[in-house]
């Protein structure tokens, strides 16, 4: 794939499987309201996944659609980010991933509708409304559960505290993004951590939480090394087009 | 013959049948050789629904050469909504989005209007509800629950 494939592609990875680890919620919530809630960020997750995975495989121009790429890639052949395909856990630590990762993509979004290729730039454009109110969601979560009961902060710290170690993949800036940012397309992701810093510390103060002590950051999504966790995700995802290829509703 | 505004302006929204996809704002052009239509969320599952209705409409409506695309830029937005949508909204129970707020009405939401006694004493109980456009509200003077269309 192409450098602009490639980084279409791994914008969608990063919602595809955001989307479908949500929706494992689904029927499963603490309560009604929040089972809706997350349902519904997953479905934008998702719808944001197919418009990017549909212009990786259009700019490639291999005859690959979002669904091929989506049910027909092996579990390396994926680009996500390592925090999205951590496991929900309880639903604090499900909410500390959202947190993380919704902030990310509000930023990202943000700048990438200012890109110069109008496919991207409407993409984002359109899927930073939606993530603005997904970082809102789990940012009003990580307050109530971290400024509220004993049991609720422990689980909140707790939460934090596993996902922390994939948020410095999230900025890392490889051969791939530095090439579409210069090309006028991709953004400057290790610019964003400034800002993005700032929200996450405003939002841990409200909830007078600390922010989690730096460990060894784990890297290696973008190139395909995932975590264990990835197969299962996929083996559930991809079951139904790899046993019966083409099926459709 | 309907003009082919007209035969769109009967296309209900498959998830608010109250008000028309014309209603609602997301038909963006309509000319003789194609109808442009923008989904209302990336994710809404309606949208396959929606082409599908116009397809139907127009077939039947002698404008079978009528190409129907889906554009993502400009985005759509609640202010697209149009005045008599809003209305048909209201009159459904769902509060519509004030006007000129879908940027600004993110961070601290305005208190909607109930759309069955018309207090302004509500409160939001759920930001999604729904449909991936509602939030779930509640009045505090009627006591009834309803659905208020978010700002987008």
């Amino acid at each position: 794939m192409d450098t602009l494939a490639t980084y279409a592609l791994r914008l969608g990875d990063d919602s595809l499987i955001a989307g479908q680890r949500l929706g494992e919620w689904c029927g499963h919530a603490p309560a009604l309201e929040v089972d809706l809630s997350l349902a519904n960020v997953a479905l934008d997750q998702i719808g944001q996944a197919t418009h990017f995975l549909a212009l990786a495989g259009e700019i490639e121009g291999q005859g690959r659609d979002a669904d091929k790429l989506a049910f027909h890639r092996d579990v390396m052949d994926f680009t996500n980010c390592l925090l999205v395909e951590q496991p929900n856990g309880d639903f604090a630590q499900t909410i500390a991933r959202l947190f993380l990762f919704s902030h990310y993509q509000e930023l990202v979004f943000a700048a990438l509708a200012t890109s110069k290729d109008a496919h991207f730039a409407a993409i984002a454009a359109k899927a930073v409304k939606e993530v603005a109110y997904h970082a809102t969601l789990a940012s009003d979560w990580v307050v109530r559960l971290g400024d509220g009961t004993e049991e609720s902060r422990a689980r909140m710290v707790a939460g934090l505290d596993w996902m922390w170690r994939f948020v410095d993949e999230l900025f890392v800036m490889d051969e791939v993004d530095t090439a579409a940012l210069a090309a006028g397309v991709g953004i400057d992701k290790a610019a964003l951590r400034g800002a993005w810093d700032q929200r996450i510390d405003a939002v841990l103060a409200d909830a007078n939480l600390a922010r989690p002590a730096a460990r060894r950051p784990v890297l290696g999504g973008r190139v395909g090394r995932h975590s264990e966790h990835l197969g299962h995700i996929l083996s559930e995802m991809q079951f139904l087009q790899r046993a019966y290829p083409g099926a459709t509703w | 013959m309907q003009t082919m505004r007209a035969i769109l302006a009967d296309v209900p929204d498959p998830e608010i049948p109250a008000v028309s996809i014309i209603d609602l704002g997301i038909v963006r052009e309509i000319n003789e050789a194609r109808v442009v239509i923008t989904p209302t969320y990336s994710g809404c599952p309606a949208t396959f629904a929606i082409e599908q209705m116009i397809r139907a409409a127009l077939d039947a409506g002698g404008f079978a050469d009528v190409a129907i695309e889906t554009t993502l830029a400009p985005a759509w937005s609640t202010d697209w909504i149009s005045d008599e949508g809003r209305e048909k909204l209201r009159a459904y129970g769902i509060a519509p989005p004030p006007k000129g707020a879908s940027a600004s009405a993110l961070k601290n939401a305005q208190a909607a209007e109930c759309p069955r006694c018309g207090s302004s004493n509500t409160e939001e109980i759920s930001r999604f509800g729904s449909t991936p456009c509602k939030a779930l509200w509640r009045c505090k003077a009627c006591a009834e629950p309803f659905d208020r269309f978010k700002c987008h």
